[in-house]
């Protein structure tokens, strides 16, 4: 008999007092839980994301579509990044302003170590979540591969307000696709490891600046 | 430098003892837990629904264990559509033979490891060690804890024992030993520290190709899995590897996506005090040149189906590791985690240790009297474990013995009177019960665990109960009958 076989005979007899014929569903889930807490504006809930996101050391800056070229080259320039890996469909007006800057294009080719040699990633989002202060990035074309957004010290995540904001962890993982390698992310990294003295920024980019665009 | 090991430790009331009387352990702890503590409960706070959410997760974890054949078979086929390779292993040789074997497979000789408590209970470092291949544990506290070839005191901050300057002086000394030194001048600030660590893993992280992970669920209509964490070491550990082999016990498995919404609430919230966990993974199977492209699931039994046969200890499976009951016990804010014998520490270490394993050790026997069945950690459970009555009802199954399922087989065991086994437990609940701390917790509570009395006393009391009933029950606490009767009994 197979491991398999065995294991799962063992979870049989020991369900023996299971009634024969009782489906999962015959176990009562009651789902009387908030779908979010609060009621809020769309502006408010983008207000609430900023905060949360704020609260957990990630820094917000809010703008236009229109402004953000400008913004996220003065981000760039403001830490006198020189390379920046972007995922292959970022849209290329974001980075329009950003002078002497050079590009690294997200490749499945790019080792570890080149990326571990650029200062800085521009990435899009799939969702972001207020009452949470999460940003969820989900390896579309805009964000490039899990690892772009892992490796630099320095990560720029733009969302759309308020087309990529939602209330609650319940709305975020309806509009996520779980066939797609996902990343949560609600501040930089941080440990509280020693004597539980909060530290940011272990291995993750210790720097986190989300761009909030009002389109 | 395997690392510690827990086989040979002593009873629980001796390592109890031991602990007891290390002043810097102490201080750690009690500040450590009274920090979490407080914390939680506004992150709890926050949340108007809290009560419903726990019903909730209490339920979908129910549901879950009542159909566990199901979907377990399920999350298997999800994970194999989605390009992933999965493994069953009934106890910890196999599970650690299965691991040793993928990573022979790729023919590396080191891997790089996120911590999982269940690799913990098998003791795959140790077994991977034997066999030639090096494990380098890379989350901050369990690699304070390999450095210092130690054992983990508490499943969210498993280095709480160490202070800085201890810290210090285990990076200054060991990390050349196992790669990058620490930088020269090293001090004990913790962003300095913290700084040394990412220097000193940031290479193993790039360099490795093979990663060893647990998993918090998995998601049987999908095939996801789900890791949270803080620092990024686990998505390093990940993302960047060539092969991932996640090494997950059968109980992680909850039924749909939809069930995330509610654990993924209550696990942050009451383990960290954070709204949400700074990172959190999810995959499913492998994706085309993003991350790795061989995923190995190693599902381990290792006493679980044991402790799904007995019908009032099975709850204990729904356990989503939170440590939120470790840090309002005031039997472990004296005893620390590691007089506890296991990865499992606390209340929940005390009711799934000797689950897991059996009674028929002296530490396995005396864990369930390793409180004072004050109930606050019934209170903060989130997916309201009743730890109490699992207590109880273990202390009655070592004095009594009975019926039990070990290893998969219904067996007897035989009542631990007059054995070692039933003096080192008597010790243990002695122990829980001098100690004014845990008092206090027992008055406080005492009305409802009024009602968790054993029928017959287990322990010192046992010969006066043989000829009665325990009172069906006094208004008095569980304090003061105990001293009551024990008093009787041991003059
Ligand atoms: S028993 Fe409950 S409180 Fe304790 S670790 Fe498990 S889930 Fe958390």
């Amino acid at each position: 008999m197979s491991t398999r076989e065995q294991v799962l005979g063992r979870i049989r007899r020991a369900l023996a007092d299971v009634p024969h014929g009782e489906t999962p569903d015959d176990v009562p889930v009651n789902r009387d839980y908030l779908r979010m807490h609060g009621e809020r504006s769309a502006e408010e809930t983008a207000e609430l994301l900023a905060e949360n996101l704020a609260d957990y050391r990630a820094i917000v800056h809010r703008t236009t579509t229109a402004e953000l070229p400008g913004r996220i080259a003065a981000l760039l320039a403001g830490r006198g990044a020189g390379r920046i890996v972007v995922p292959a469909g970022l849209p290329p007006e974001w980075l329009a302003a950003a002078e002497g800057v050079e590009l690294v294009t997200d490749t499945a080719a790019l080792t570890h170590r080149e990326l571990d040699a650029v200062d800085s990633v521009v990435t899009g989002c799939a969702v972001a979540i207020a009452e949470t202060g999460t940003i969820v990035l989900d390896a579309s074309p805009d964000q490039g591969r899990r690892r772009i957004t892992l490796v630099p010290d320095h990560h720029i995540c733009v969302v759309r307000v308020p087309a990529q904001v939602v209330d609650s962890v319940a709305e975020g993982l309806e509009r996520l696709d779980p066939a797609r390698p996902l990343t949560w992310i609600s501040g930089p990294s941080a440990t509280s490891d020693i004597e539980l003295d909060r530290v940011e920024g272990v291995h993750g980019p210790r720097t986190l600046e989300v761009v909030l665009i009002h389109e | 430098m395997s690392g510690g090991t827990y086989l040979g430790m002593p009873a629980f009331p001796e390592a109890a003892s031991e602990s007891t009387q290390n002043k810097q352990l102490r201080a750690n702890l009690t500040h450590a837990t009274h920090t979490i503590r407080d914390k939680r409960a506004k992150a709890v706070a926050e949340l108007a629904d809290w009560p419903q959410l726990r019903a909730a997760g209490a339920a979908i974890k129910n549901r879950t264990l009542r159909h566990l054949d199901h979907y377990l078979e399920q999350v298997e086929a999800a994970v194999e559509a989605a390009g992933g390779h999965v493994h069953w292993a009934a106890d910890a040789d196999e599970a650690n033979r299965i691991v040793i074997d993928l990573v022979r497979m790729t023919g590396e000789t080191e891997v790089v490891k996120v911590k999982s408590m269940a690799t913990q209970e098998i003791g795959l470092n140790e077994a991977l060690g034997e066999a030639g291949i090096r494990a380098y544990e890379t989350d901050l506290a369990e690699l304070i804890v390999q450095l210092g070839d130690d054992l983990p005191s508490h499943i969210l901050v498993p280095a709480i024992h160490r202070n800085r300057s201890e810290i210090r002086d285990i990076f200054a000394k060991e990390m050349g030993n196992w790669g990058r030194p620490a930088p020269d001048g090293l001090t004990d600030r913790p962003a300095e520290l913290a700084d040394a660590a990412r220097l000193h893993l940031r290479e193993k992280f790039l360099r490795a190709k093979v990663g060893v992970s647990g998993a918090n669920f998995m998601v049987a209509e999908t095939g996801t899995l789900v890791v949270v964490e803080s620092e990024g070491n686990g998505r390093m550990c990940l993302t960047l590897p060539e092969t991932l082999i996640s090494v997950v016990g059968i109980e992680k498995v909850v039924p749909t996506w939809q069930d995330l919404e509610v654990f993924l609430q209550l696990l942050p919230r009451s383990s960290t005090a954070e709204r949400m966990n700074p990172y959190t993974s999810m995959w499913t199977g492998t994706t085309d040149e993003d991350g790795p492209q061989t995923f190995h699931l190693v599902l381990i039994d290792n006493g679980r189906t044991d402790t799904l046969a007995d019908t009032v200890g099975r709850q204990a499976l729904r356990c989503i590791r939170c440590s939120a009951c470790l840090n309002v016990c005031p039997v472990y804010e004296r005893a620390g985690g590691h007089a506890y014998g296991s990865p499992y520490p606390g209340p929940i270490g005390a009711i799934l240790t000797p689950q897991l394993r059996g009674t028929q050790s002296k530490l396995d026997a005396s864990l369930p009297y390793a409180s004072s069945l004050c109930g606050a950690c019934y209170e903060v459970c989130p997916v309201a474990i009743d730890i109490p009555e699992v207590l109880v009802h273990l202390r009655e199954r070592v004095v009594q013995g009975g019926e039990v399922t070990l290893r998969g087989s219904r067996t007897t065991i035989k009542p631990a009177k007059g054995h070692a086994a039933e003096r080192a437990a008597m010790r243990a609940a002695r122990w829980a019960l001098d100690h004014p701390a845990a008092l206090r917790g027992g008055q406080r509570l005492a009305a409802r665990t009024r009602r968790l009395h054993p029928k017959r006393l287990p322990g010192p009391g046992k010969a006066w109960t043989e000829t009665r009933e325990v009172p069906a029950v006094p208004a008095e606490s569980f304090r003061d009958w105990w001293q009551r009767t024990r008093g009787k009994e041991t003059k």
